[in-house]
């Protein structure tokens, strides 16, 4: 793959950005409010713009925040990251077959820069593997818009936060895009009853120490999660159940 | 926690970015997904979030909230509705911060 010299002259590298570009107010707000919610849990400047830059993962920052701030264990602030970035995995099985030409650097350093959005855009403009020449500018394309707008307002974000006073509770705003962000999650009765289980065991277990009732949350939502979906009854059955309830 | 016990987290965290979103193309060789892995996966981001958000609106000092005067109660019932009814993560933020904030610094809750 010889492509790296200038893909930004290529017409897709254009498509890729003008088709973030949309998306990209939502996106900088999101980087503000985590750029606050960084320099609220008392992670100070200098480390504040370290992890937005090394880390970019909005809804990994937000959740370890809380327990950076309260000084959990290392492995159970990794445990949730990874957790909550699971869908990344899901994902990267998805870019395999894009992929499969690169070397495994080259792999590695296009998937990092790989958020949400830039997954769903890319599959809509390339439903099926194609040539790499189109693909790799494209996705280039997108990044250089999603990645400047989360890191320009994520550091803005970082520095206002240093002259809001801390008691206008700004760092809440975080609590409320991880609000959202668990929302868009609640996509069916799975979900929910998943979600209602992980609240009732994160609360039951709050005493534990170590912040351990976040994994047994998580255990018991997988649990039930899992249990819904194999003891759900079929499609038609449902359906009938709900014409009876009419 | 200490600057360098952040650093040291900050470094896991990126790690954990490298690894999960480049998962399944670290190998040379395609690697099946195992069912039970695709159903664990639906499940364990959700729980996550509830778990780490939970504390956070509802809990003051390891404690439930106990009174009305919180404006966190206030901001996260406008940010529901308004999600219920936009589905925008934007208007969610911006709606919630502003009556969290119309009430710290309106009424000091």
């Amino acid at each position: 793959m010889t492509l790296s010299t200038s893909p930004w002259r290529h017409p897709e590298f254009a498509r890729g950005a003008r088709e973030m570009t949309g998306i990209s107010l939502g996106i900088g707000a999101w980087g503000l409010v985590t750029g606050v919610a960084m320099v609220k849990a008392g992670l100070g400047v200098p480390l504040s713009v370290t992890m937005s830059l090394l880390v970019f993962a909005g809804s990994a920052q937000l959740a370890s925040l809380p327990l950076i701030a309260q000084g959990a264990p290392l492995w159970v602030i990794w445990a949730t990251a990874f957790c909550v970035n699971l869908r990344f995995i899901i994902f990267s099985a998805g870019w395999r077959p894009y992929f499969a030409p690169l070397s495994r650097r080259h792999r590695l350093w296009v998937t990092y820069f790989m958020a949400d959005l830039n997954y769903v855009a890319f599959m809509r403009r390339f439903p099926a593997p194609g040539a790499m020449s189109d693909q790799l500018p494209y996705l280039w394309g997108g990044v250089a818009v999603n990645w400047t707008a989360w890191q320009a307002m994520s550091i803005l974000g970082i520095v206002l936060a240093d002259v809001i006073p801390t008691q206008w509770g700004l760092g809440f705003a975080g609590s409320l895009a991880l609000l959202g962000i668990t929302a868009t999650l609640l996509i069916d009765r799975g979900t929910w009853i998943a979600a209602v289980v992980a609240a009732c065991a994160a609360f039951a277990a709050f005493a534990l120490p170590f912040h351990l009732n976040i994994v047994v949350a998580i255990a018991a939502a997988i649990a039930i999660g899992v249990l819904v979906d194999h003891f759900s009854p079929p499609a038609a059955a449902k359906a009938a159940a709900a014409g009876d309830a009419k | 926690m200490s600057g360098l016990q952040s650093l040291v987290a900050i470094v896991g965290l990126t790690a954990i970015t490298v690894i999960t979103r480049g998962f399944f193309v670290i190998p040379e060789r395609e690697v099946p997904i195992p069912a039970w892995l695709r159903e664990a996966l639906r499940y364990a981001p959700l729980a996550a979030l509830v778990a780490v958000l939970l504390p956070e609106i509802a809990m003051t000092d390891d404690h439930l909230i106990a009174t009305w005067k919180d404006a966190r109660i206030y901001a996260t019932a406008m940010g529901i509705v308004v999600f219920c009814t936009t589905r925008s993560l934007l208007g969610t933020i911006l709606a919630g911060t502003a009556v969290l904030l119309a009430l710290r610094l309106g009424l000091n809750w």
